[in-house]
């Protein structure tokens, strides 16, 4: 079997049963990046030969004397360049880290280092996670591996191309307001985004702290419940981390979705969702009620609010968050100033790029004096009650279906003319960020331009098993239907 | 006719909490230490950091706040301070603004007009920041985060003070109780205690306060005292003269005995106040108030009170007694270990506190153990040792902490009181002070003390003064009747 075809599972499975060796499975990686990163760009930093064959010789050993036994032992992964690693640069795609190296490593990678996983690269993304098509990069654009014309999407839009093109066999992003979902989507990938306070956000590099959640992203379901079990668990360093009941998210995976309560918001549908993901969504539907699950159409209220109360909220925290890069401690420093002030002013302005400088204002002014009632806490207000919407769907229903984007990945270059726009296309993926709630995005076909599509997969808190339940069913019930 | 004026003053006071680690991070709080040796990434402010709050100072804070009458809060909430300065890692402190840990308070003070109370505003838990120095020689500024992240209280009162002398008593009462709750030591010198005093004037009989000032930089009781009679006078002169008094903040320096303006009120910086997305609301349960209420000790009043009653002892002596709770304590153990408050409260009063002033000493520096001056007080009693001899051991005592006993044995200074002894060194000084002797018989009562004298000095120091006293008496005027 092709190491290309193979899942990091499979991957796992052949390393931990010596038909692979973790130098190859390595080996293979890096020929992929050799060959497509000139084209891709989807990697900020690939780790240096030197310290790769030391972890690879680590792994090796510790497989041998059993100290990794977990799925993912000795399987090549890359992180996002917004979570901190020791070996390399975590740059968030900023001017501002270019040569920034963190002096800790995030919880996240100490528990995949734990887990025997040999982290090849840090992958490109929109500067700081501000972006929807990983173009606001200061280190240029990712394309999409399945159409290079297209973006991938955003933020996590570096990671979602290497694994959609096999540079890695899976990957961590971070999801705000639908940065790992998607670009999941736009890749034909699959993603999640975990019930915030599952992972640890100790060493991810915050952009809206009450949104910021990691999750994996790998090439079907089961892998995903795989990385999620290696990378969750209670974190005292993260105070907003939940000590859950449950972590394994691969139990029961197969059980399959009889007697399902499945609703679909018809708002979801509405005017504006592209013609073929509608129909998607609709297929997946039927498919699922074929397999035993209650499907059932619903309106879910106040979704008109999800837009501009997550924007405020977002871009209010991270004009905090994105007070520490100053030029002082740490990152870039403009070159000539006469004082404090200027020092501040220059290296801001000139280590920043033009979508972070955007939301920093957006940010300062909602929360200044005068203007902090009338829209922070309005917004914190309708998140509150955008969540109530939610508890009363869940009080129905066991899992949600819908859209993940309006539309397919657009081409490069389209939609930073119109950056209204571009936010409005997070309109299906931003109120799991403002309930808390986890979602998957699953590859479901493509449209006409051959682009992908993917399905969104959400339920209440704490509920990812019933996600990865409805998910795998459709991905099994796609792979039938291929066969 | 000139006008009569009253002085309205509040005041915001930092109290340094002395927990042995930070309040969001485990560093330790040690004073002084090699710059940026007492730092981690979370006080540094390194990107994905998060901060934990550290329980101890939530104990701390409540137990201030128990003691100054105040309501609390729960849950109470920690909010970001967005400002720039190097000394702030993050450019944001996190203090608490909407939701601070405690409220309505008062405290008692006593000046020479009377007692009086002092409403407290709210109380509420903050971070230090850094320590900036300017290397003039070098002409760079740098950067010590040893105090960043150290724990604060910030105590605003309600303006209930009328002069400086009410600013000083009631200082001193929140600097007792904060020394007796040992939440805090409160030097003013070297920072752990802090005053901003914000100060109006008013013509007497009005009503309505007038345009305040607040002043920084007050490094002692008495440059308070001074800041607040200059600043009084500069108000009176400006509202005098028909000018306004303009609402700012102004720096004291007491070197010139003058105050500048350093920003006024339109200056004045918006500080973007939110909650903090990195913490969780802080629920404090009424068991634990309870324990904590229980537990609070006894304060320098109760003692005093109790030292007057119980022991007999003078107000004097009790108010010197109880000036530091770690004197008191002495004093209460040094009395249990003799059972002659008396005595142990003369020893506290005369030796402890002269030693310690000829030596600069503060009293939290005395550290001799108290059952070592209970043992000496119970062998002086005994007549073992003369007094004289007593103050050497003492001193002993006191640098050394020896064991009296022990001491007094190997230094031979027990009061010798072998009577056959003492007639035999007799003796010899009658004999060979024939001329004193003579004096003596011819009425010079004086020649009496010098023989005495002379007789310890053979004795090295160890006779019993009282029987050589009375053996030379006996002798001299025995011999005095023969002639």
């Amino acid at each position: 079997m092709d190491m290309r075809d193979m899942t990091a599972m499979e991957i796992g499975k052949e390393i931990r049963e010596g038909r692979i060796r973790v130098g190859e499975a390595v080996e293979f990686c890096m020929k992929q990046i050799e060959e497509k990163e000139p084209k891709l760009n989807a990697f900020i930093s690939v780790c240096e030969k030197e310290r790769l064959q030391k972890r690879i010789a680590e792994v090796e050993q510790g497989i041998k004397d059993g100290v990794y036994q977990g799925g993912l032992a000795g399987v090549p992964v890359a992180v996002k360049d917004n979570i901190c690693t020791v070996h390399m640069p975590t740059t968030c795609a900023s001017r501002m880290l270019e040569h920034f190296v963190s002096p800790y490593q995030a919880e996240v990678v100490r528990r995949l280092e734990n887990a025997g996983a040999v982290i090849i690269g840090k992958t490109n993304m929109d500067e700081f996670a501000m972006g929807s098509t990983s173009e606001t990069s200061a280190f240029g654009p990712v394309k999409n591996p399945c159409n290079p014309e297209h973006v991938p999407g955003g933020s996590s839009g570096g990671s979602c191309a290497a694994v959609s093109s096999g540079e890695c066999f899976y990957a961590l992003g971070s999801d705000t307001g639908g940065s790992i979902r998607q670009p999941s989507a736009y890749c034909n990938v699959a993603g999640m985004k975990p019930t915030y306070g599952t992972v640890s956000r100790y060493g991810l590099i915050a952009y809206g702290s009450s949104f910021d959640q990691i999750g994996p992203i790998a090439r079907n379901v089961e892998d995903c419940a795989c990385i999620l079990e290696t990378i969750a668990g209670y974190d005292r360093k993260d105070s907003t981390c939940v000590k859950r009941d449950v972590y394994d998210f691969m139990d029961g995976i197969k059980s399959g979705v009889e007697g399902l309560r499945i609703g679909i918001p018809e708002e979801y549908l509405k005017e504006g969702l592209q013609k073929e993901i509608r129909e998607a969504v609709k297929k997946a539907a039927e498919w699922l009620k074929e397999c035993g699950a209650k499907i059932e159409y619903f309106s879910l209220g106040l979704t008109e609010y999800t837009i501009p109360s997550y924007y405020l909220i977002a871009c209010a925290q991270a004009s905090s968050n994105l007070e520490r890069f100053d030029g002082v401690k740490y990152g870039f420093r403009a070159k000539e100033y006469e004082e404090l002030h200027e020092m501040y002013k220059k290296s801001r302005s000139e280590g920043f790029g033009m979508e972070v400088k955007q939301r920093i204002l957006l940010g300062s002014f909602v929360l200044s004096s005068g203007y902090y009632d009338a829209y922070y806490l309005k917004a914190l207000r309708a998140r509150t009650q955008i969540k109530q919407e939610f508890d009363k769907a869940f009080a129905k229903y066991d899992v949600l279906l819908g859209p993940v984007t309006p539309t397919t990945a657009p081409p490069l270059g389209e939609s930073l003319k119109d950056p209204l726009a571009m936010y409005l296309g997070d309109i299906y993926t931003v109120p799991l960020n403002l309930a808390g709630l986890p979602g998957m995005s699953l590859p479901f076909g493509v449209d006409g331009k051959n682009l992908p599509i993917g399905l969104q997969i959400f339920a209440d808190c704490f509920q990812e098993k019933k996600i990865l339940r409805t998910a795998y069913t459709l991905e099994r019930a796609q792979q039938r239907r291929e066969q | 006719m000139k006008k009569e004026y009253e002085t309205i003053i509040g005041l915001e006071v930092h109290v340094e909490l002395a927990t042995k680690t930070k309040i969001f991070c485990g560093c330790s709080t040690k004073f002084g230490g090699e710059p940026n040796t007492h730092t981690c990434p979370v006080c540094t402010g390194m990107p994905g950091a998060l901060p934990v709050l550290n329980k101890k100072v939530v104990e701390y804070a409540l137990r201030a706040g128990l003691a100054l009458h105040c309501e609390v809060n729960s849950p109470c909430l920690f909010d970001r301070k967005n400002y720039f300065y190097p000394d702030n890692p993050q450019n944001y402190q996190i203090s608490q603004l909407y939701l601070p840990i405690c409220h309505d308070g008062y405290v008692e003070i006593e000046t020479a007009s009377g007692k009086k109370n002092i409403r407290i505003h709210e109380m509420h838990m903050e971070e230090d920041a850094g320590k900036l120095v300017h290397d003039e020689w070098s002409d760079c500024s740098l950067v010590d985060y040893n105090r960043s992240g150290i724990p604060l209280i910030e105590i605003v009162s309600e303006p209930d003070m009328r002069t400086a002398a009410e600013v000083v008593a009631y200082l001193e009462k929140l600097r007792s109780i904060m020394q007796y709750l040992e939440v805090s030591d409160c030097k003013l010198q070297e920072g752990s205690m802090r005053a901003d005093v914000n100060l109006s004037v008013r013509e007497k009989g009005t009503l309505n306060l007038g345009t305040r000032t607040e002043m920084k930089n007050l490094n002692s009781f008495k440059a308070i005292t001074r800041a607040i009679e200059n600043e009084r006078d500069r108000q009176i002169e400006l509202l005098e003269e028909g000018k306004a008094v303009i609402q700012e903040t102004r720096r004291w320096d007491d070197n010139k005995e003058y105050s500048y303006a350093m920003r006024s009120k339109e200056d004045a910086k918006d500080y973007r106040y939110f909650p903090d997305p990195d913490l969780m609301p802080v629920n404090i349960e009424e068991e634990w108030l309870e324990f904590l209420r229980k537990n609070q000790p006894e304060f320098a009043e109760e003692k005093r009170e109790r030292y007057q009653k119980e022991f007999g002892l003078s107000k004097y002596d009790v108010l010197l007694l109880t000036e530091s709770r770690h004197l008191a304590k002495l004093f209460e153990e040094t009395t249990k270990f003799c059972g002659m408050p008396k005595q142990a409260a003369n020893w506290m009063i005369g030796e402890t506190l002269r030693l310690a002033k000829e030596r600069g000493m503060e009293y939290e520096e005395i550290h001799f153990s108290p059952q070592h001056l209970g043992d000496l007080i119970r062998i002086v009693q005994k007549g073992e040792i003369n007094n004289r001899n007593a103050k050497k051991v003492f001193e002993k005592i006191f640098y050394e902490d020896i064991e009296p006993s022990l001491y007094i044995k190997e230094h031979g200074m027990v009061s010798v009181k072998d009577t056959k002894k003492l007639a035999q060194a007799v003796e010899e000084i009658i004999a060979q002070n024939s001329k004193a002797v003579e004096e003596y018989r011819e009425g010079k009562q004086k020649t009496f003390g010098f023989l005495v004298g002379q007789t310890m000095r053979t004795m090295h120091g160890n006779a019993d003064p009282e029987m050589v006293r009375e053996i030379l008496k006996q002798k001299l005027d025995r011999r005095a009747d023969f002639s």
